[in-house]
């Protein structure tokens, strides 16, 4: 959903509708280590510091990994790093959103993955159908680099079924040279004279109803019939101000000036930031959501040790501050961040955001049954 | 059988035609059978199931989802989707039809280089060709820009992410569906009728009015049908054009599919449209067929 570098924005928007527009799952690329295979044949310098890391020092050469990732999440040569060090042959498969790597998941039987990323609320659905592998943390001695509030989230406390790879909240993106910063969802929901047609909300369902769940008071976990109502009718009467719904290009719109305030993901605002300094980033005073991105080992994997030594690989702190230095989200890993360094959180405000600052929000949760009530809401919302 | 044994001679070229044709028909008709009977009967056996947490059907027995369909907000999409539509189809035959005369009467050389300019906007990916329109019709785009440059407005206007915006970018999306086939009509309409009524004394409106319109009639209707259908099915334009505000039920479709993971909702959905199209095409091929019946008849 979130998530894609800037390098490959402007691809993205279209390829994303393409995919849409064929109505295909299939998920385009794949990237696979099988060149560098040929061309480095087991150096065995690389692999061993990290196998010595790895505590398990298990031989991973005979196991292979298909990973599914989303698009611009990764470094691109991520498959070839992962074999340089484990010796694994990596195979990475894209997915546009979590609704499409669900699908692929869930679809009954051996999916054919060993590792997956996504959103929390997933994981814990998908722990929740009995489809993950419990985290071994004895092979992933890495995970003590995550900072001791990531390993308590509400979704999985004690990553018992999965590791957070990124982390976040959603806001107020907006141009602060034309407009006086938003300090309520209420100046999405009804904006301003001068805002009037100049602002974006996103349509995924849990993030379409954020805005007015947070502005009504409520939780955005509720499930209370009389609370959704509330928020469905005061998202329906948003629609006459809004521009457009946008869970891809709102930064853009910023950049352009077609829009000044946008319903965003911390990370995406950044993307516009890097365009022009006077897009900023803003927790509205009603408090907001915390999200987190989190890898899986599924249950149906033959290469479970090779799959707890990728995360492993990941969590190692130059990799990871890797995705936050470029994917310009934060990772929810400590020594990771310490090295990021203090410049980037100055360019981009919401990089400094400390583990408790996003505390202080709301974890998303998955509702089980009762998630079909967001899905029809959005659904509601965006046909009437 | 009967046939066969009494009256050999006869039966076999019979059987060796039905032979013949069942090789000529065969794949085609395979073809059609497996890939469009076969995904509309699943879609149909959904239609009565119920939806699986993660998409999917479970198979629990339900009307629920008819009752859904028929909740007035769905009905409204659909109603909102057939307006578009129409709408679409009416500008495309004002500016269709009038294209495809004036190129059946260009010379013969002529008449080629219009054709390819019609078509030229296919050879551009679709996508590509709406995001163009984002390009040119935003509020800091070319056309408002100079539209405010010039004084003719004071401030942008709002020409993106409404109903009229949809109908735009259809319109430019499938307004050649409309001129080729009835380009091919009037090209193939014989000039000497309309001679023949220009010497019988009617005007050139008459002529228009009792003998051109009336024989392009069918080929008309077929571009009103090529326009009308995608149109009403389209929902990569309302999403882009239409910013996601003006749900068509192309959207509604496929969102139910790809994002809400409602299968059976989105198969009552799919064949609702499914059905009202075949009655479409049932209209056209009765007109067609009284105008074409009656001049065989003659």
């Amino acid at each position: 959903m979130r998530r894609r570098s800037p390098l490959v924005l402007a691809a993205v928007a279209t390829s994303a509708l393409i995919l849409t527009a064929c109505g295909s799952s299939d998920s385009g690329t794949t990237e696979s280590s099988a060149a560098a295979e040929s061309a480095a044949p087991a150096e065995s310098a690389a692999p061993a510091e990290s196998d010595a890391a790895a505590g398990g020092s298990a031989d991973l050469s005979g196991q292979t990994l298909t990973i599914s990732n989303w698009a611009g999440y990764y470094p691109e040569d991520l498959a070839t790093q992962v074999e340089a060090s484990l010796g694994t042959p990596v195979t990475i498969a894209n997915h546009a959103t979590n609704e499409e790597i669900m699908a692929k998941l869930t679809a009954g039987g051996d999916s054919g993955f060993d590792v997956a990323f996504v959103s929390g609320q997933y994981a814990q659905a998908l722990n929740d159908a009995g489809l993950l592998e419990p985290i071994d943390a004895t092979q992933i001695p890495n995970l003590s680099n995550l900072y001791p509030e990531a390993t308590q989230l509400a979704y999985d406390p004690g990553n018992t079924f999965s590791v957070p790879y990124t982390w976040g909240t959603t806001g107020i993106c907006y141009r602060s040279d034309l407009v006086d910063e938003p300090t309520s969802w209420m100046d999405i929901l009804e904006p301003s004279d001068e805002n009037k047609g100049k602002v974006t909300q996103m349509t995924t369902e849990r993030w379409l109803a954020l805005p007015a769940l947070k502005a009504l008071g409520y939780s955005i976990n509720t499930t209370d019939d009389g609370q959704l109502a509330e928020a469905k009718d005061l998202l329906v009467a948003s629609k006459a101000d809004l521009l457009a719904y946008d869970d891809t290009t709102f930064y853009s719109r910023l950049v352009s000036g077609e829009a000044n305030e946008v319903v965003a993901w911390d990370g995406w605002c950044n993307y516009g930031t890097a365009e022009n300094p006077d897009i900023k980033f803003v927790i509205p005073k009603e408090g907001s959501d915390l999200w987190a991105d989190t890898m899986v080992i599924l249950k149906s994997s033959q290469n479970k040790e090779a799959a707890h030594a990728f995360i492993n690989f990941i969590l190692d702190p130059a990799n990871h501050a890797w995705v936050a230095e470029n994917i310009l989200y934060k990772v929810p890993n400590q020594a990771a961040m310490d090295a990021v360094g203090a410049d980037l959180a100055a360019t981009y405000a919401n990089m400094g955001y400390s583990p408790s600052d996003l505390l202080k929000q709301e974890t998303v949760v998955d509702l089980g049954a009762d998630s079909v009530k967001y899905t029809d809401l959005a659904t509601e919302v965006t046909s009437s | 059988m009967s046939a066969t044994t009494t009256e050999p001679e006869r039966g076999a070229p019979r059987r060796r035609a039905l032979v013949g044709r069942a090789v000529f028909a065969g794949p085609g008709l395979l073809y059609v059978t497996l890939f469009m009977t076969l995904p509309l009967l699943i879609i149909a056996s959904y239609t009565v199931l119920t939806r699986g947490r993660f998409g999917g059907v479970e198979t629990e027995f339900t009307f629920d989802n008819f009752a859904k369909a028929l909740q007035p907000i769905y009905l409204s999409v659909l109603g909102n989707s057939l307006l578009i539509a129409s709408i679409t189809t009416a500008l495309a035959l004002l500016l269709g039809y009038p294209t495809a005369y004036a190129i059946a009467r260009l010379p013969r050389q002529w008449r080629t280089v219009a054709l390819v300019l019609v078509v030229l906007p296919f050879w551009s990916n679709f996508l590509i060709r709406t995001y163009a329109w984002i390009i040119l019709l935003n509020s800091e785009g070319p056309l408002n820009t100079a539209l405010v440059n010039l004084g003719i407005v004071g401030a942008p206007l709002d020409l993106l992410y409404n109903r009229g915006a949809v109908v735009v970018g259809l319109l430019y999306a499938y307004l050649p569906l409309m001129i080729l086939p009835v380009y091919a009509s009037i090209e193939r309409l014989d000039p000497e009728l309309q001679e023949a009524a220009r010497n019988l004394g009617a005007g050139k409106v008459r002529t228009f009015l009792d003998v051109t319109l009336p024989l392009t009639l069918p080929g008309t209707l077929i571009g009103a049908i090529f326009v009308f259908v995608p149109s009403m099915g389209n929902f990569v334009v309302p999403e882009l054009l239409g910013g996601g505000k003006t749900e068509m039920v192309g959207n509604l479709i496929r969102d139910q599919f790809l994002v809400a993971r409602n299968w059976p909702f989105g198969a009552v959905l799919a064949l609702s449209v499914v059905a009202f199209l075949v009655i479409l095409f049932a209209i056209q091929a009765a007109i067609g067929r009284r105008i074409n019946g009656g001049g065989a008849r003659a």
